[in-house]
């Protein structure tokens, strides 16, 4: 038991102060129901996949700074194609869209796996190119998204307790279990554990870098799409504020940044936390403004307990 | 391969900073060939002024680096200096200028603290100082009354002035912090000790070192840097907004990646620094000149970066 409690200690902590959170709203917003319920699936949904998304690459040892941009570009090309078209054709744009960013994805990583240069400075650089692109796509926010393909996220299909924005969680673990069972997924935890080890164990470091950056621009991917659901508009700027929260919501969420270390259920409650936060103050009638700076206070917070647990743990 | 080759990438490897001005001068003569006679005494002051705070926040940014982190506050911090100075200016500019620098000091004093006695990852820390500042500056801004407030005329004259026609004003300030910094890392105990704590903290503390004392000292140095790279830029750009300086955090670290300092940390200097934001501003410039849209001009910034990095990194050997 111990064990499992070292193990999953963080992950059921962030639980719990979702709970603690959770409770607060409800006694400071008495009425709150099913709608308000279905207004915080709905703005967490593009952050939980922009964490998952990070989660991947973290996990893998890297660090990819053009999330954000990598869901901007799936939100524009998903406008464009949809435009006027109807749920079959969005369905469809829908999984080209996925492989396109995918791709994106990939090339990061292979770009990183063939320079050498460190991840940080690559993603840096590709995220002006995947922003340009973006841009290039679509100049200004545009309306358009079909309503049956925002339907799909903004209505509650089976209860309204369970909103459709909640039930599309599910692509990450239908993605996420069968990989972190498969040998790929063991050789994602192992590169970013220990590099050298891992390449002396036999494991193909490039390829299974290149692995995590797909499926990070996979879930970047689901990302861009959850913005199109949520708001109906293609933004070419879209993406700009989930590069860094989707950093704050991994290290929240318990995953190490120095990579092998964490999962993906910490992040996903995570991103509810960061995202039910502008929430509280609303109703608190503070001004919203407030919501960055706790966030940015919350995540000093946290990263500073964790500091100091490793610092006297060492002593 | 010949015996000259192997000279030559040896002296390649050894003066890099020679093939960043090459890089440079190369991109100045594009220019040139694309529209002959855009070269001139008044191309160059232009480049320098806007240079000038790219420079000196990418100073910051440099010894962060070389101590084995990154800030990605600078930007937020450059702003809210630059902003809180100009809201303040009307109660008296000095008073307003050093409430300004402070900020900046206040700033990277806390990650500083983070950094170096909590152990915090310097990216997260910075990144979360960065929320707390843009947060804290929204706030601030919607409690002071004014809009958008005015830069006072002696912060324009440093940021957009020029001596003698051509020498940018703020050209001497940069100056005087390239002279300090280079002779600084180089000369100094305190400038060894930011390498050798970038090389190995663990052997700087076994050697007797308080590394926390430097880490600390140094993220200050960042912010204080930061700040007045945000005062600058208001001065130039002659308007202080709530996004000032945000275009300018990515640059800031590629001037530094550019500038061939290691970002693992332990190796670098301000010289190669000052080259690469030369080189990124000459480059927004040729790609301004070739009058592309500013979605392709992304697009061509960001893959020139990758090249550049892949390049110096193949060249160097650094790995």
């Amino acid at each position: 038991m111990p064990r499992a409690l070292r193990r999953f200690g963080w992950t059921i902590a962030v639980y719990a102060l979702f709970a603690l959170l959770m409770v607060t709203t409800v006694v400071i917003k008495p009425n709150y129901g099913s709608f308000e319920w279905n207004t915080l699936t709905l703005a967490a949904l593009p952050l939980a996949f922009a964490a998952a998304a990070q989660t991947m690459v973290v996990l893998s040892g890297g660090i990819d700074l053009s999330i954000g941009p990598l869901m901007a570009l799936a939100n524009v090309l998903a406008l464009k194609a949809m435009l006027g078209h109807d749920l079959n054709y969005s369905l469809g744009v829908a999984l080209i869209v996925l492989l396109e960013v995918t791709l994106a994805g990939a090339l990061n990583g292979a770009i990183i796996v063939i320079t050498r240069v460190p991840d940080i400075v690559i993603t840096l650089a590709t995220s002006f190119i995947w922003a340009g692109l973006a841009l290039l796509v679509l100049a200004k926010p545009t309306p358009g998204i079909p309503l049956d393909f925002q339907n799909l996220a903004q209505g509650s299909t089976y209860s309204l307790w369970v909103p459709n924005a909640l039930l599309l969680l599910l692509v990450i673990p239908v993605v996420w279990i069968p990989l972190r069972r498969s040998r790929a997924g063991l050789a994602i935890y192992a590169v970013g554990s220990d590099r050298n080890a891992a390449f002396r164990s036999g494991v193909n470091l490039g390829l299974t870098r290149v692995l995590a950056y797909a499926v990070g621009g996979f879930f970047a991917a689901c990302g861009g799409l959850a913005l199109s659901m949520t708001t109906g508009v293609g933004s070419p700027l879209a993406g700009t504020y989930y590069t860094l929260s989707a950093v704050s919501a991994i290290v929240l969420g318990g995953v190490s940044l120095a990579g092998g270390r964490g999962g993906m259920l910490g992040p996903v409650a995570a991103a509810y936390i960061l995202s039910l936060i502008p929430a509280v103050l609303i109703y608190l009638g503070i001004d919203p403004n407030y919501g960055q700076m706790i966030q940015g206070v919350l995540i000093v917070l946290v990263v500073m307990i964790g500091g100091l647990g490793a610092v006297l743990r060492r002593a | 391969m010949s015996t000259r080759a192997v000279t030559v990438i040896r002296l390649v490897q050894q003066r890099s900073i020679v093939v960043l001005i090459a890089l440079l001068v190369a991109l100045a003569g594009l220019i040139e060939v694309i529209r002959p006679g855009a070269v001139n005494a008044n191309w160059v002051s232009n480049i320098l002024e806007f240079a000038a705070p790219l420079g000196i926040l990418a100073a910051g940014q440099t010894l962060v680096v070389i101590t084995g982190g990154i800030d990605l506050s600078v930007a937020n911090v450059a702003t809210a200096a630059a902003y809180i100075m100009a809201s303040q200016a009307p109660y008296g500019v000095t008073r307003s200028i050093v409430l300004g620098l402070l900020v900046g000091v206040a700033v990277g004093l806390v990650n500083g603290v983070g950094v170096a006695v909590f152990r915090v990852q310097p990216l997260i820390m910075t990144l979360a100082m960065g929320l707390v500042v843009t947060g804290s500056l929204n706030v601030y801004s919607q409690a002071a009354i004014r809009s958008v407030p005015g830069v006072p005329a002696v912060i324009h004259t440093l940021g957009s002035g020029t001596v003698l026609g051509y020498v940018p004003v703020s050209l001497f300030l940069w100056a005087l912090l390239a002279v300090i910094l280079i002779v600084g890392l180089r000369g100094t105990g305190f400038g060894r000790l930011l390498y050798a704590v970038g090389d190995n903290l663990e052997a700087t503390r076994l050697a007797g070192v308080r590394g926390w004392q430097v880490l600390l000292a140094n993220y200050a140095a960042c912010g204080f840097l930061s700040a007045v790279a945000g005062l600058v830029l208001s001065g130039t750009v002659n308007a202080a907004d709530l996004s000032l300086a945000t275009i300018l955090l990515l640059p800031s670290v590629a001037a530094v990646v550019i500038g061939g300092t290691s970002i693992f940390g332990g190796s670098g200097s301000y010289a190669g620094t000052i080259v690469g934001a030369l080189i990124l501003t000459v480059l927004n410039s040729v790609l301004t000149l070739l009058d592309v849209n500013d979605a392709v001009k992304q697009v061509l910034y960001g893959a020139i970066i990758v090249v550049l990095a892949a390049a110096y990194t193949r060249v160097l050997g650094h790995d």
